[in-house]
């Protein structure tokens, strides 16, 4: 039956009732166990499933990464939370040198779920906000993933853990008590790499994941005042990513903005506007805009971090923009 | 408990055949056509500290796994690979381990609990504490060997992972074999302790040291540790002292090595060793060393010729299993 709740809820469900399904299935990361982890996503857990499948670790990101490797080779399924997904920058060697190319060099599959709450707007800086999602989209054998509502965050973790691949799944904080949806409370799952049109309009696709996702929809009610159709895609998987959904919205529009809540240079976006423009260049009607983060670090003021962040404001100014072709 | 005449007698026997097989290596890749090359890449040999990875590697049982560095030929002999795909992965054929993908040292063998060696030196030992984790798990009795070198020793990685190890008491024994040379840099460059087994106490785990040229010492320290970690007493830290008597790879001279270090090196040569202590145990005389080694020359010929005949790999495989179904 679904029932609306939290988008951490959705979390928690799907870690709890996957590791009531498959007992390869264990979690561990720093604070996870009886403090339920930073954000409370493994509150309760360690009571259902024991100090085994529930663990504290030191804080060593690449040890948790190596462990989470050697347990996947040696048949476990293990879903390590990296505790700010800042802080992966201490474990990407395990997970870019070993664990992405070990199928391909060693024939094992190494079947990881790496859990790393992302992203800003809460105000605590440039340690604790990045969006590294771009970064891992450029490694061969990751799989990438970034849910923007409660239902996906269940739906894409399960198949995230069921899964033969590594994958970073990248966990929107700032959703966390924020969004809240329908969300049925059997297991299922939502499939990797396929994108969903989240709103129809006829001007202009707007391809998004993550957080932005709301500010996506807010800036198609204000479009729609002005005659503005905005069609919303929101992609959910970076890698692999769905190319037909967003190629057969384009053919319908000839215009296309890609948000993000990472910086514009580098960003996914760079990856979507030239695949566009490499399938569909005889469509193009006007530029293909990408809006991101400025390109500094992330300040902490909040007068700043708005400033920082991608506005309401640039969402409406690329529209019109884009109108005028 | 000590070691069987017949024990012995195949310790020797795994001891010269990796000197045969990594003299062969060498021959070809200084001989060899560069244009046309036989040996894709280098050789990176363990010849005069074969009796470290010949000696821990035979204290395995049947369930137990490896993390080897890339100086321990002697293991992968000793763990079941085979000539025969040893050289398959040097020539970079389509069956060897790694398929033509990787080369030389970076492989693994999962159906033989070998894991597959990354050239960032510590990387695999939190992978070890992985495999060991997941035994624990499953309530496995399983011992992981964890090779790394003297320059290795001076990663975080490598810390890391002893650390975790102890903390969570896992069956790692952790080998370092210390052959007195990163590359071209000494160990008194590299840190001011006179032991890297000293570093043990600093996690919590017993340390010890043993001459690594002497096979049957080396077999009866790592045998401890091995036992200790069966029983669920946790991991331990052995080092073996050494030296590397080639290059860093058959394209280094080595000019860097002070001859006298050589020299006196030389004189314990661990093959020598075990035929002078063989002898003392009149266990086998010079006509049986010779037969030896003759047998091997023959054996390493012969699968020279049947690997050269195996067909390479092919482009249209090239990128499949990037990801695992």
């Amino acid at each position: 039956m679904p029932r609306e709740i939290w988008y951490a809820d959705a979390i928690r469900e799907a870690l709890s009732q996957e590791m009531r399904r498959d007992d390869a299935v264990y979690v561990f990361g720093e604070d996870v166990a009886a403090y339920g982890g930073v954000f409370g996503i493994t509150k309760d857990l360690l009571a259902e499933f024991g100090p085994v499948r529930v663990r504290n670790t030191p804080l060593s990101e690449a040890a948790i990464i190596g462990e989470a490797i050697g347990a996947a080779i040696y048949g476990l399924r293990p879903v390590p939370e990296i505790q700010f997904a800042d802080f992966l920058t201490t474990a990407v060697s395990p997970i870019v040198d070993i664990a992405a190319s070990y199928h391909y060099r060693i024939g094992t599959p190494v079947p990881i779920t790496i859990r790393a709450p992302s992203g800003g707007a809460l105000r605590i800086g440039h340690f604790h906000s990045k969006c590294l999602e771009a970064w891992f989209t450029h490694v061969p054998g990751l799989k990438v993933v970034v849910p923007a509502t409660a239902y996906d965050a269940k739906g894409l973790l399960v198949a995230s853990i069921r899964d033969n691949n590594p994958v970073i799944y990248f966990e929107q904080k700032k959703l966390y008590r924020e969004i809240k949806d329908d969300v049925p409370d059997e297991l299922y799952t939502v499939p990797l790499g396929k994108a969903v049109v989240r709103r129809e309009g006829k001007d202009i696709t707007l391809i998004t994941y993550g957080s932005p996702l709301y500010l996506a929809y807010q800036a198609a009610k204000q479009l729609e005042k002005k005659g503005i159709g905005l069609e919303i895609i929101d992609l959910r998987t970076l890698q692999p990513y769905d190319r037909e959904t967003i190629l057969t919205s384009f053919k319908k529009t000839n215009r296309a903005i890609i948000l993000h809540e990472a910086p514009k240079i580098g960003g996914f976006g760079a990856e979507i506007a030239s695949m566009i423009v490499e399938e569909s260049f005889d469509q193009l009607a006007a530029p293909i805009v990408r809006i991101g983060a400025k390109q500094t670090p992330i300040p902490t003021n909040p007068v700043l971090e708005d400033n920082y962040l991608p506005s309401l404001k640039d969402v409406i100014d690329a529209a019109e923009r884009l109108m005028q072709y | 408990m000590s070691l069987t005449k017949t024990e012995l007698l195949e310790l020797y026997k795994y001891l010269r055949l990796t000197r045969t097989l990594e003299d062969w290596i060498y021959t070809i890749c200084v001989h060899q056509d560069p244009k046309q090359p036989l040996i894709i890449g280098k050789g990176y040999l363990s010849t005069g500290q074969e009796a470290v990875s010949v000696g821990a590697a035979y204290t395995l049982e049947k369930g137990d796994w490896l993390a080897q560095s890339h100086r321990d030929f002697g293991a992968l002999l000793v763990r079941g690979m085979t000539v025969d795909e040893l050289l398959a992965q040097y020539f970079s054929k389509a069956a060897s381990p790694t398929k033509g993908r990787d080369a030389n040292v970076h492989l693994g063998n999962t159906s033989k609990h070998v894991l597959g060696f990354i050239s960032h030196m510590g990387a695999m030992m939190p992978v070890a504490n992985g495999i060991a984790w997941g035994a624990k798990c499953r309530k496995n009795p399983t011992v992981v060997l964890a090779f790394f070198g003297d320059g290795a020793s001076s990663q975080g990685v490598v810390h890391e992972a002893m650390n975790y190890a102890a903390v969570f008491k896992l069956s790692v024994v952790f080998i370092c074999n210390n052959n007195r040379w990163a590359i071209s840099t000494p160990v008194k460059e590299q840190f001011t302790i006179e032991n890297i087994a000293d570093r043990a106490a600093g996690y919590g785990m017993p340390g010890a040291v043993c001459d690594g040229n002497n096979v049957v010492e080396v077999f009866e320290t790592v045998k401890k540790a091995v036992d200790r970690a069966r029983k669920g007493e946790g991991p331990s830290l052995v080092e073996c002292k050494t030296m590397r008597m080639t290059g860093h790879g058959t394209h280094d001279m080595a000019k860097y090595v002070p001859e006298d270090e050589l020299e006196h090196w030389k004189k314990r040569d661990p093959i020598q060793n075990m035929e002078n202590y063989l002898k003392e145990k009149k266990f086998a005389d010079d006509a049986y060393f010779k037969k030896v080694v003759a047998d091997m020359k023959k054996e390493v010929e012969e699968a020279t010729e049947k690997a050269k005949q195996m067909p390479g790999p092919k482009v249209e495989n090239e990128s499949r299993d990037v990801y695992a179904p």
